[in-house]
């Protein structure tokens, strides 16, 4: 898994001048990355509230969960079922220490409190599990993240305490923050592409810093790098920690997009929905988590009605999603973008040579 | 046993205190005091009972399991699929043919074929790539929920046992002593648990001398132990590959049916009892036979015991075990390091 494909390779900057090394850098995103973010900036205009809010804001914020996934998969070798446990921690972090209906429990502490302090929770929660699932490697890593999603799932909803059983938490509501309601599509829209943004563009920068090459390292050889003198443990463990903080923001804003918290939101299903997202979009490309949640709220929106045009009866939507998973993980292991880089190569390969077009 | 008391003295001194006093809890007559603390004998009885046989259930899913992982590598994160398959063949061969013990050949045939498709179709083509055959057993096991789903409903089956199998059974424990006469008070259990569960007894017995003293069995640990050794030898693995596959297949099958006269057959019991055989090869020991009857046991005991004495908090006991064994004995108890 090389990712040769990435736009913000870390060269030096070929201009001493600060402009000149900007334009540089400009220049090297590539025409696809404007178009998107052009095309992403305006949507608001054109698109109803809707699209805006369910569509691409669930896009959003699935993305982010599944972009955590792929950091520690892609990155750190390390297939972890927990994310979306660690997104519904910060969730219901949020719920109890902020504002929500059930009074009996809910602090109330103002959100630059609280936020900060979620994602703080979810990120301990998320180096705990990871020093455990660090012991061990490959397929255990997803069977002990599985258990481990599934022992949170059962403790949440028996837990009344804190958690507040199998009902949770609803009216969690965003702040109202320079007099704008968080929850307008619009502004939700804005939200969600920001963060969501931000969070692509850090596990791109990580993935080209130093540490994010010695992860991919452990990932490919953990023998040598620990001979190099790398702590191979802690950097899985760090991977872990940094992965949860795109997994928290995006618990985070799931919560506050539905308003609630419940048991549901982080069970066994949602656990393994996070899974397929981060496999069909391809597990070794970060916008491939965007990709395949997009895929998958379209499929989950839409689905419903295709089927029952086709006499099939709208309950059949997880047998849809089923078969082009199997199908996708069994065709192509890297997911869609990892078809679609398969298709460009033979495209480019000359039938009778076999050799490379362009290099010619 | 012995050469772990000599290199471990306190904690074999520790385990025979435990034995000793579980020993004690087991056949004595419980004082007033204890009675008062902890509830009646009768409670703790039955939940050491429900325990145990929900262990013999366990042990059936996960020592298939764990039999393909040991041998394959094989991750079948669709082994809870088959199990719920092989309840609801059983429910409908039980309630067609109106005999139960028709289901349990009818279950292993049809799921164990079902394994062998499986082994042929899809394992053998991604053979050796662990993410991918986790990720297409995930696909299958959505696939196969959703199929079961479809065709036999969201309600709850119950297999009913034969009449000679229902209605509680007499056992020589005593419960308690009646205040009036002094007579002592026998525990009664139905009968149908102590049967499946002694019924398991001889499967794993059977299994543990299949794997010990045959020459299919020698074939299995030599696989187990170096695969391509063994077929640079000349024995045909893909047959024995096929053969445990469809061994492990069929065993969830029976355990479908067991689960379903235990319990029921419901949708979402596959993920339930995918969950509960992973736990129990964790904390047992990945691919090893007695570590899936000892993790078995402890996670039937530990869920049964945590459900009457901290009921809140009874499905996180077993989880709690399952860290603790991984802090500190990742390869689990039974594993080889």
């Amino acid at each position: 898994m090389t990712n040769t494909d990435l736009p913000l390779t870390a060269k030096p900057a070929t201009a001493p001048e600060a402009q000149g090394r900007m334009r540089g850098w400009l220049a090297r995103v590539p025409a696809a990355y404007w178009v998107v973010g052009v095309l992403l900036l305006v949507l608001p205009a054109f698109a109803s509230n809707f699209v805006m809010f369910q569509i691409m804001g669930w896009t959003f914020i699935l993305g982010m969960i599944a972009l955590s996934l792929m950091f520690l998969a892609g990155y750190g070798g390390m297939v972890s079922l927990v994310q979306m446990t660690i997104a519904g921690i910060a969730g219901y972090m949020v719920a109890i220490f902020g504002d929500s209906a059930v009074a009996s429990i809910s602090m109330g502490w103002p959100w630059w409190v609280t936020v900060p302090l979620a994602l703080l929770i979810a990120m301990l929660f998320a180096t705990a599990v990871g020093w455990l699932a660090v012991r061990t490697e490959g397929i255990y890593t997803i069977m002990i993240t599985l258990a481990v999603a599934a022992a949170f799932f059962y403790f949440v909803r028996q837990n009344y305490d804190l958690f507040n059983g199998f009902s949770g938490f609803n009216s969690v509501l965003p702040p109202m923050l320079f007099g704008i309601d968080w929850r307008g599509p619009e502004a939700f829209y804005y939200m969600t592409l920001f963060w969501a943004v931000l969070s692509y563009s850090a596990v791109l920068y990580i993935s080209r810093a130093p540490f994010g090459l010695a992860l991919q390292g452990v990932r490919d050889n953990p023998r040598r790098m620990a001979a190099l003198g790398y702590n191979v443990t802690a950097h899985r463990v760090a991977a872990y920690a940094l992965a949860a903080i795109p997994a928290g923001l995006g618990g985070i804003l799931l919560t506050w997009q539905s308003a609630q918290i419940s048991p549901g939101t982080a069970g066994i299903q949602p656990a393994i929905d996070i899974l397929v997202i981060a496999v069909i979009g391809g597990l070794g490309h970060p916008i491939g988590a965007f990709i395949g949640a997009l895929l998958y709220v379209l499929l989950k929106t839409f689905a419903v009605d295709v089927l029952v045009a086709l006499g099939l009866g709208g309950e059949r939507f997880q047998l849809l999603i089923g078969m082009g998973f199997l199908l996708i993980v069994f065709f192509s292991p890297d997911g869609l973008l990892g078809l679609w880089q398969r298709l460009k190569d033979s495209r480019r390969r000359d039938s009778l040579t076999g050799q490379d077009r362009r290099s010619e | 046993m012995r050469a772990f008391a000599r290199t471990h003295p306190v904690w074999a001194g520790l385990v025979a205190i435990v034995i000793a006093v579980l020993l004690w809890m087991i056949f004595a007559i419980w004082p007033d005091a204890l009675s008062d603390r902890i509830g009646s004998k009768k409670i703790f009885l039955n939940a050491l009972f429900n325990g145990i046989t929900l262990g013999g259930l366990y042990f059936l899913v996960a020592s298939g399991f764990t039999l393909i992982f040991g041998l394959m590598r094989n991750v079948n994160l669709a082994h809870g699929s088959l199990y719920l398959l092989g309840g609801y063949i059983g429910f409908f061969v039980a309630d067609i043919t109106g005999y139960w013990l028709i289901a349990f050949p009818v279950a292993f045939v049809v799921v164990g074929f079902l394994g062998v498709l499986m082994q042929v179709f899809v394992f053998r083509r991604i053979e050796g790539q662990d993410l991918r055959q986790t990720l297409v057993t995930i696909g299958i096991s959505i696939v196969m929920a959703d199929l079961m789903m479809w065709s036999f409903g969201g309600d709850f089956f119950n297999i009913s046992p034969p009449s000679w199998l229902s209605g509680p059974m007499e056992t020589f424990f005593v419960t308690g002593v009646k205040r009036s006469s002094g007579e002592l008070i026998f525990m009664k259990y139905p009968m149908v648990r102590l049967v499946i569960f002694a019924a398991s007894v001889v499967v794993g017995v059977g299994m543990w001398l299949a794997l010990n003293k045959t020459r299919i069995g020698m074939l299995i640990r030599a696989g187990v132990d170096d695969r391509d050794m063994l077929s640079a030898t000349g024995a045909r693995i893909e047959w024995v590959f096929v053969g445990v596959f469809a061994f492990g297949a069929g065993l969830a099958g029976v355990a479908g049916v067991v689960g379903g006269t235990f319990q029921s057959v419901a949708p979402g019991e596959d993920i339930r009892f995918l969950l509960a055989s992973l736990v129990v090869v964790i904390v047992g020991g990945m691919g090893s036979i007695p570590g899936a009857a000892l993790g078995a046991l402890l996670i039937g005991l530990a869920e049964q015991f945590g459900s009457v004495y901290f009921p809140t908090y009874a499905v996180v006991l077993t989880f709690l075990i399952m860290v603790v064994v991984l802090a500190f004995r990742p390869q689990g108890l039974m594993g080889k390091a």
